[in-house]
């Protein structure tokens, strides 16, 4: 064997721990990439998960603060969120769910199933809206105010922490805040 | 005063973990034999320091001492004891404490073991697990002391365990996954002691196996409680979800998997040996890289404990050290390690380098997969998530790719095999496992499924080419005694790797039937209605509310009847809510069974007495468990063979036969 070949494992190491450094920092993802920050929902048209005659539109869904959460039926750490959610739709917390490259029978299986905390579901079977946003990965949720600006967003599961350390106080400033 | 003495252990563990890393060491390369003979005793006090430490941690979940920060977190005065012990290994803190327990029982077993080998080999080995150990000790004493008290002001009541886990899976899934992804460490530290001395030939393969396989059957055993676990416990009916943490379990299993073959060749053959030795320290790296992914909060996951990114980069400076000195270790001595035998295209070498190759890749599928999302992210390409559907793809076809080389590779014969004869062994299996496979997949069900059809085809191959190798083995033998007395006479690891092989295939046929016939029907049911599921009835019965220890739980009643209205089951799948989190869970209720699992889970109420509910028939389910079963049994009885007790005996006054593993290995 060519010497310089035993050096490949170590070489392909080393690229994999420059990419886990860099998941490191990505890792502080709860913060939005600043071009996303304090700018406008984007603009989309799409059905609701509901009714595929149904288009619903950026038009739609602003006015009110509410809280966009991207979710699929096949992300188990959306299902470990989705009894949450439940808890805040409870509390007549306004969340509209954004159906992220689902199929449309299983995600409507699985909200008759295990409850359906969202006002309504925008499905997005290709991820469009879900790229211009930039997700991640679900779940994300997304905290839009009332002229459709999106404020803050958080990756991965809302908690009872999350939501009481960080997107409660920011969505009951929001709601104080005057409509434009 | 205890939590500071578990912490004062800790630290005195530390210490001679640092000790043990150096002395021995330093005597293999001076020649002093009492500096390498120290090994020993530092193991042993290691062990008995960090387990005090562990005794300690315990004592405070069971006495309710919420000054203790980790306690109060994952505990709470009304939790049942059985939990309270549980908790202990439930976060973060005191999952690594575990993890640093068990660490220091592979090394302590090893320094039991160790009198037969060269005291240079023993003590490179054991100053290799101290260093391991040095890591992980200072790990949790910098970034995650398990023992810090929250004072002057302590909550009143802890803030419990999370529903999920106050479940008998907490018990044994975590402990028994920590002996398998530990237990490479051993073999790890074999190749690093191999590769520092230069030397490695078939006793080295001799030493190694054993351990090898020994993690191999814990790695096994604790994959699939966690499957199982989650199969019954999430109430998704799901038994795999290629879940990042899921694979960081799965690839140290296939590199492992691939290890013990490798090391089959290395022993026998003397071959392979860069192979092995790089097989040996990539699994053990995934192991560590596994708990990169499921700490460092990398990956998003239902595993991940509180993400921390100091905690994240330590780990990944201590990869970074253990791994990269390794590989560049293995890059420089390696060479010495070449061997001049050669062996035919087509022989048993050739199979089993066709099965770590192709093992080598479904662990890079794996890792690929896992990995993609953040590769992609952090070349800000865009955003892509990885589904199971990118896994099955692509994992599916190699396993079934991987059962066909295994058919053959244990026909053939080491160094050189007849194609002739192997043609005649085969044609008619060959012929048969096509012909069944198709067979099933045409009368089984109305739709023709190929994948099924495909999978059946493997394990008829896999289950008949198995048949066919051990009645040849016994031909001569049976001809003077029974069947059953001439296969006595075969060697335990002989007939070990047959009972493997055959837990591969149950666990083929587990996941190709369960995936291809499962059936499922989500509906709203009230009082009295009834629904068929294939042919099974489910009447659903109401619900009934009680009260739990540390719960409210909604308990509805579902009897299952067959097509002569016949009762069969009664299912009670729960929904409970946890009354200090405020937290629901869903409870399934299974009626298990050989050939089919009835699985109803209960959804949310929906007025009028009515509820949401899931009924799921899943065939063969329990098979894939079984299997898994039958492979680590496998593992256990080559462990067993004679082979490597013989040497023991020798050595007998050493033993001290109590030792959990000790005894077998």
């Amino acid at each position: 064997m060519k010497r310089w070949k035993l050096f490949l494992p170590l070489a392909f190491f080393l690229i994999l721990c420059v990419l886990l450094y860099k998941g490191l920092f990505l890792e502080n993802k709860t913060e939005l990439p600043s071009a996303l920050l304090n700018n406008p929902l984007p603009t989309f048209q799409l059905t609701t998960l509901g009714n595929p005659e149904q288009t619903v539109t950026r038009e739609d869904v602003t006015g009110e603060v509410f809280l966009l959460n991207v979710w699929g039926s096949w992300c188990p750490t959306c299902r470990a969120e989705h009894p949450y959610l439940l808890g805040l739709q409870e509390q007549g917390v306004r969340i509209i769910g954004l159906n992220y490259k689902d199929d449309r029978t299983e995600a409507q299986q699985w909200l008759r199933h295990g409850g359906d905390p969202y006002q309504f579901n925008i499905f997005d079977p290709q991820g469009k809206l879900g790229l211009d946003l930039g997700v991640y990965g679900s779940p994300e949720t997304f905290l839009v105010d009332k002229a459709g600006v999106i404020r803050y967003k958080h990756v991965g599961v809302v908690d009872n922490r999350v939501w009481q350390e960080t997107l409660k106080p920011r969505y009951d400033a929001l709601q104080k805040e005057a409509a434009p | 005063m205890n939590p500071e003495l578990g912490l004062f252990a800790l630290i005195l563990a530390t210490c001679l973990a640092i000790l043990q890393s150096v002395a021995p060491l330093f005597g293999s390369y001076s020649g002093r034999l009492p500096w390498m003979a120290a090994g020993k005793w530092l193991a042993a006090g290691q062990f008995v320091f960090v387990l005090l430490s562990f005794i300690c941690l315990v004592v405070a979940f069971l006495t309710d001492d919420f000054t203790v920060s980790y306690v109060a977190n994952n505990s709470n005065s009304l939790l049942p004891d059985i939990y309270k012990l549980t908790a202990t290994w439930a976060g973060h803190e005191g999952s690594l404490l575990l993890w640093i327990l068990t660490l220091a029982g592979w090394g302590m077993m090893v320094s039991v073991r160790c009198d037969k080998l060269p005291p240079e080999l023993s003590a490179r080995v054991l100053s290799v697990l101290g260093m391991v150990s040095v890591g992980f000790l200072l790990f949790i004493l910098v970034t995650s002391n398990p023992f810090a008290r929250i004072l002057p002001f302590p909550p009143q009541d802890g803030a419990d365990l999370n529903p999920l886990l106050q479940d008998v899976g907490m018990i044994f899934h975590p402990p028994v996954l920590y002996m398998g992804y530990v237990g490479f460490a051993v073999v790890f530290a074999f190749a690093i002691a191999a590769l520092l001395g230069g030397q490695l030939d078939s006793a080295w393969a001799r030493w190694v196996r054993p351990w090898t396989t020994a993690a191999w059957c814990f790695l096994t055993l604790g994959i699939s409680l966690g499957s199982w676990w989650a199969y019954y416990e999430l109430g998704w009916g799901g038994w795999w979800f290629w879940d990042p943490v899921e694979n960081a379990s799965l690839m140290p299993w296939l590199a492992g998997t691939a290890l013990m073959h490798s090391l089959a060749v290395t022993e026998k053959r003397g071959l392979f040996k860069s192979w092995t030795l790089l097989l040996a320290i990539a699994t053990f790296s995934l192991s560590l890289f596994g708990t990169f992914l499921v700490r460092s909060g990398v990956l998003t996951s239902v595993h991940a404990f509180a993400s921390d990114p100091e905690r994240g980069m330590f780990i990944l400076a201590y990869l970074m050290v253990v791994v990269g000195a390794s590989l560049a270790l293995f890059a420089v001595r390696a060479p010495q390690m070449g061997s001049r035998i050669t062996f035919s295209l087509l022989s048993r070498e050739t199979l089993l380098l066709v099965n770590n190759i192709l093992l080598a890749v479904s662990c890079a599928t794996v890792l690929l997969g896992t990995m993609f999302p953040l590769l992609v992210d952090a070349l800000d390409l865009g955003m892509i998530s990885v589904g199971p559907p990118y896994f099955n793809a692509l994992f599916v076809p190699q396993v079934l790719l991987l059962g066909l080389a295994l058919g053959i590779g244990i026909l053939l014969n080491w160094k050189s095999g007849s194609f002739s004869k192997l043609l005649h062994q085969v044609r008619w299996i060959a012929l048969v496992s096509a012909l069944g496979g198709v067979a099933f997949a045409l009368f089984y069900a109305e739709r023709f499924i190929v994948s099924e059809a495909l999978a059946m085809a493997v394990v008829l191959w896999l289950v008949l080419t198995a048949g066919r190798d051990i009645l040849d083995k016994t031909r001569n033998a049976r001809q003077k005694m029974s069947f059953m007395a001439s296969l006595q006479k075969l060697p335990a690891s002989y007939l070990g790797m047959h009972l493997a092989h055959l837990g591969l295939a149950l666990t083929i046929i587990g996941a190709a039937m369960t995936s291809g016939y499962s059936l499922q029907r989500d509906l709203r049911m009230s009082p009295g209605d009834t629904a068929w599921l294939g042919q099974y009835q489910f009447r659903f019965d109401g619900v009934t509310q009680m009260q739990g220890p540390n719960y409210v739980t909604n308990i509805g009643i579902i009897t299952i009847l067959d097509d002569q209205q016949q009762p069969i089951a009664v299912l009670q799948p729960e929904k409970r809510v946890y009354s200090v989190r405020g937290m629901p869970m869903t409870e399934a209720g299974i009626d298990p069974g050989l050939t089919r699992d009835l699985y109803v889970a209960l959804g949310e109420p929906l007025g009028d007495d009515s509820w949401a509910v899931r009924l799921h028939v899943k065939p063969y389910v329990r098979l894939i468990w079984l299997g898994s079963i039958f492979m680590a049994l496998g593992g256990l009885l080559a462990v067993c063979d004679k082979r490597y007790r013989i040497r023991l005996k020798k050595n007998k006054t050493n033993l001290k036969p109590g030792i959990a593993l000790g005894g077998q290995v």
